[in-house]
């Protein structure tokens, strides 16, 4: 496997140039091991596909290279390891401090490793740590939910992202809800843990730039910003998703087919139909859920004054409700908004 | 024009080389594939030039693999030196359409009653097979795909015997997938099937058994003649209806239309009039001269009455006159069809449309997707009551909405049927229960053999529109067919149910139910609302009620947040998707007070458990 991606990465050298679409593109400024569970790889591992990365691509000064890993693997010893990789941030998937928690999320970390594992890594150095936290947790008291949040802003973790509890279909979770054995939290419960969550961060002097992120001045993922930003991304591996500004396309995700086409030299992926729409609509979504909102100049000069048009007609009502502001051309969710993004973002959509 | 006349001959084949014979299946017996094997050895079409499935020339026909509505064929066969015609009638596999069937068999002096080997006779092959035994048909009895693995042809002889009364030597194995037996089903055509009878030199009287439209030619009638001659250039009458026309055109019918100058006494073929809508084009009845009139018309017209009632709305409301002109041109070639512009509160307007049956009714509703590309809401389907005032009046409700007060009711008469089951004798209980469960009165119970039974039921033709062939599948594993005849209008205990969404009655919902089920219906019906209504910013109360009083409650509790959790790198493109196929499904939705009410929702009865 180790040495397909290496392979993927050689065949996607020219990936960022020539650009797509004109202009020249500036180097890589992000590299990020993630989705599974990256921290499973060996130094070693790590270091040749670094080391593959900076032979075949144009590489930033100033690279943020992130592994997302979870606590039970940041042994000691394993933070040394990649503390000596060019690895310089951290996503440590902590998810909650309470063991309860831990064991209904189906984790195999307890609360204390967690935190030893955070601990640990800021002695070793890295400073630049992101944390992920679940709310809406069946059993999850208001006190519990205060008390991860300042575990982290105490410890001045720079960057967190809190995701509310999703039990996506066909999964284990969905299962025993469906059966009965587990109840859900109240929605009322985890929409009141969303906003103490904002509010507080907001008054440690975190930013709120993504509906489930937050971050520190200057302490923004720069990776997931670039998801946001609509700025091109090369996955490599199997599944990964890659976007270069124009087309997306994903990776086949069988390890073993995915192994067999790199072997014959063979591009892996399949790139989705794209017209007008679907770039609008995209960018909508996207948009809406950052900081930065929706820009009806980007819109106009991107899609066409018919597309700002159908955006103006459509956020009337929401303003109305106190769901959506405008502000210089410029639309973003209110707090009150940011918990019905998706209903709002799936209206203001054309198909 | 004259000139090209003088050219065509005469088709006066002698009436003793005619045969004139339909098939009856049930679906998937295997009809299509026989008539193509006929049509194959006879040369009528190559098997180069042959599409799979000739007779059925319709796409929705083929995917579905029935037969919607019947088509003819004349086949050149050679046996023993001598030539025949043989006139293959096709009728229509679907209770739905049983009058055309009907007017197919009067065509006809044969039929081939083809059954499946491995599945036996079903109800549809039997209501047929009767109707074919009162017109005095032969009956020329075909065990079809006798190669399957499963086939168990002695049992299924058995049951031919038991219903035709034939010898079981008489019992043509065959499969009309590898071509066995074909050869010998020909022979058996010309052989058993008697000549027709009739005076070539008598005054014209010919039967309309099917006609098709054609944008090019208008109506094309197809008919057979039972005494006379028709020629081109004619002046005729369709006696029923009372117009009369030039026959611009006659002819008969190979693969494609061949034209004649006459057709005589015996013979199948077809006329074309310029006539543009079909409805003038009346199947049973009779074509004569209006210069030298028959005496007599056929026998057996019927003026084809709609059984099921339902509204077909745009789901675009500004397209409703589009929808109108689709369904006009839908009507030119099938005349069953009849509809009135209506409008509801809460779908807008369109359109209150008469169907034969469920089948036709789905139909309709996929030619207006397929061949016009509208998208359209059916509402609930209901049948036709006759409601009778206080004061005497009548009236006859084609939608319950338009059910007038209570306090004006004297009483309301609905239709009932005939309906019979063949099934499996382990299935009988189950069928049973779920037949009284749906007011139905057991007339009768017969074994066909040892293990198959027949039964027959009295029932209100409402409770079969409303999921009834769904559950008979379903508790009958599959093993059980069914076909029914409209009987008769009784009086029945009916009360009208309403449905409402936070106060507001929505209209398109209304029913009429049978009072001692109205509390578990509209129990039901709330609950199945409570899952296809999508949860809104507010609380949705859900009620059934008869007149003032609520029967039942349910609520839907208002969304209060609606936002993923996760938009990354790999999530984007399926996230946008979905949000994508919400608002496609928001844009067929219809509001009713401050409620958005999805499509499925005004179709929600047929579907209750």
């Amino acid at each position: 496997m180790i040495s397909s991606i290496i392979s993927e990465i050689e065949m996607q050298s020219s990936f960022f140039s020539p650009p797509p679409f004109g202009g020249s593109r500036e180097g890589i400024t992000s590299i990020y091991f993630g989705g599974g569970t990256p921290s499973l790889l060996s130094t070693k591992d790590i270091s040749n596909i670094l080391e593959a990365t900076y032979e075949y691509f144009n590489i930033e000064e100033g690279v943020e290279i992130t592994l997302e890993a979870n606590p039970d693997d940041l042994t000691s010893d394993k933070i040394l390891e990649l503390k000596s990789t060019c690895i310089n941030r951290l996503s440590i998937g902590v998810q909650s401090f309470y063991d309860d928690h831990l064991k209904f999320l189906g984790r195999i970390h307890t609360a204390n490793e967690a935190l030893t594992a955070i601990e640990k890594a800021q002695t070793a150095g890295f400073e630049n740590l992101s944390v992920d936290l679940i709310y809406g947790i069946p059993g999850l008291t208001e006190t519990q939910w205060k008390a991860n949040i300042d575990i982290l802003t105490k410890l001045n973790i720079p960057h967190i992202s809190c995701y509310s509890l999703t039990i996506e279909p066909r999964t284990a979770l969905a299962k025993f809800v469906e059966k009965g054995t587990i109840t859900l939290a109240d929605e009322g419960e985890s929409i009141s843990q969303f906003y103490y969550l904002i509010e507080r961060l907001r008054e440690k002097g975190y930013e709120h730039y993504e509906i489930s992120n937050f971050s520190k001045p200057g302490k923004r993922s720069l990776h997931n910003t670039g998801y946001w930003l609509g700025e091109a991304y090369l996955g490599i591996g199997p599944s990964a998703h890659s976007f270069n500004g124009t087309d997306r396309w994903a990776n086949v995700s069988n390890n073993v087919k995915y192994i067999d086409l790199i072997r014959q030299g063979l591009f892996s992926g399949e790139v989705e139909p794209r017209n007008m729409n679907i770039r609008f609509n995209e960018y909508v979504m996207v948009s809406l859920r950052t900081q930065w909102g929706i820009d009806l100049k980007k819109v106009s000069l991107d899609f066409g004054e018919e597309y700002s048009a159908s955006i103006l007609s459509g956020i009337k009502s929401y303003m109305n409700s106190g769901l959506l502001i405008m502000d210089k051309q410029v639309i973003t969710l209110t707090n009150k908004g940011k918990i019905f993004a998706d209903r709002i973002s799936s209206d203001l959509m054309r198909i | 024009m004259s000139g090209v006349k003088e050219f065509l001959l005469p088709s006066h084949p002698q009436m003793k080389h005619i045969r004139n014979f339909c098939i009856i299946a049930h679906i998937d017996h295997g009809k299509s594939t026989l008539a193509d094997r006929l049509l194959e050895i006879t040369g009528t079409v190559s098997k180069r030039e042959s599409q799979a499935q000739v007779l059925d020339d319709m796409d929705l026909e083929r995917e579905r693999g029935i037969t919607i509505k019947s088509h003819a064929i004349q086949m050149n066969y050679n046996l023993d030196g001598q030539d025949y015609i043989l006139n293959l009638i096709d009728t229509p596999g679907h209770v739905d359409f049983s009058y055309e069937v009907s007017r197919s068999i009067a065509a006809c002096e044969g039929a081939l009653l083809i059954v499946d080997a491995a599945q036996g006779i079903q109800a549809q092959t039997i209501s047929n097979l009767y109707l074919a035994l009162h017109h005095d048909l032969v009956i020329i009895p075909i065990l079809n795909k006798i190669d399957l693995p499963a086939a168990m042809p002695e049992d299924v002889k058995d049951q031919i015997v038991e219903l035709t009364d034939c010898d079981r030597s008489e019992i043509i194995p065959a499969s009309a997938k590898t071509g066995l037996g074909i050869e010998e089903i020909l022979r058996a055509i010309v052989d058993r099937i008697p000549a027709p009878k009739g005076d070539p030199d008598a005054p014209l009287q010919a039967l309309i058994f099917d006609s098709v439209f054609n944008s090019f030619r208008g109506i094309i009638a197809y008919f057979r003649v039972m005494n006379g001659t028709i020629k081109t250039g004619d002046h005729v009458m369709f006696v029923n209806t009372g117009h009369d026309y030039k026959a611009e055109e006659i002819g008969i019918l190979k693969l494609t239309k061949s034209p004649r100058a006459s057709v005589s006494a015996g013979d199948v073929g077809y006329i074309i009039s310029g006539i543009k809508e079909a409805r003038e084009v009346k199947v049973g009845d009779t074509i004569t001269h209006v210069d030298r009139p028959c005496p007599e018309i056929i026998m057996g017209f019927e003026d084809v009455k709609p059984m099921v009632f339902a509204g077909i709305y745009p789901v675009d409301t500004d397209e409703f006159e589009e929808l109108r002109t689709s369904m006009g041109k839908l009507q030119l070639n099938d005349a069953a069809l009849v509809f009135e512009p209506e409008s509801s509160a809460a779908l807008g307007f369109g359109f209150r449309c008469g169907f034969l049956g469920m089948l036709h009714m789905e139909i309709i509703q996929e030619r207006l997707e397929r061949e016009f590309n509208m998208t359209v809401i059916t509402t609930v389907p209901n049948v036709s009551y006759e409601c009778f005032l206080t004061n005497g009046d009548h009236l006859v409700i084609n939608n319950p909405s338009d059910m007038p007060d209570p306090s004006r009711i004297d009483y309301i008469k609905e239709p009932y049927i005939k309906a019979q089951i063949i099934t499996k004798s382990e299935f009988i209980g189950a069928i049973m229960t779920l037949c009284i469960g749906k007011r139905g009165m057991l007339q009768g119970q017969a074994y066909l053999t040892t293990d198959r039974v027949e039964l027959a039921f009295e029932m209100p033709l409402a409770e079969i529109v409303f999921d009834f062939y769904d559950r008979l599948k379903t508790v009958s594993k599959g093993y059980a067919s069914f076909d029914y005849h409209p009987s008769e209008y009784r009086q029945s205990a009916l009360v009208k149910m309403d449905i409402r969404l936070n106060n507001e009655p929505v209209d398109a919902l209304s029913a009429l139910i049978h009072k001692d089920y109205a509390h578990s219906f509209g129990k039901k019906i709330c609950e199945k609302l409570k899952e296809l209504l999508p949860r809104q910013q507010f609380e949705i109360i859900i009620q059934a009620a008869i007149g003032a009083k609520i029967v039942a409650r349910e609520t839907v509790k208002a969304l209060r947040k609606d936002v993923t959790a996760k938009c990354y790198g790999g999530d984007i493109s399926r996230k946008r998707k979905l949000l994508e196929k919400q608002k496609k499904g928001k844009k067929r939705m219809r509001q009713v007070g401050n409620v958005e009410i999805p499509q499925q929702a005004f179709m929600a009865v047929l579907k209750l458990d």
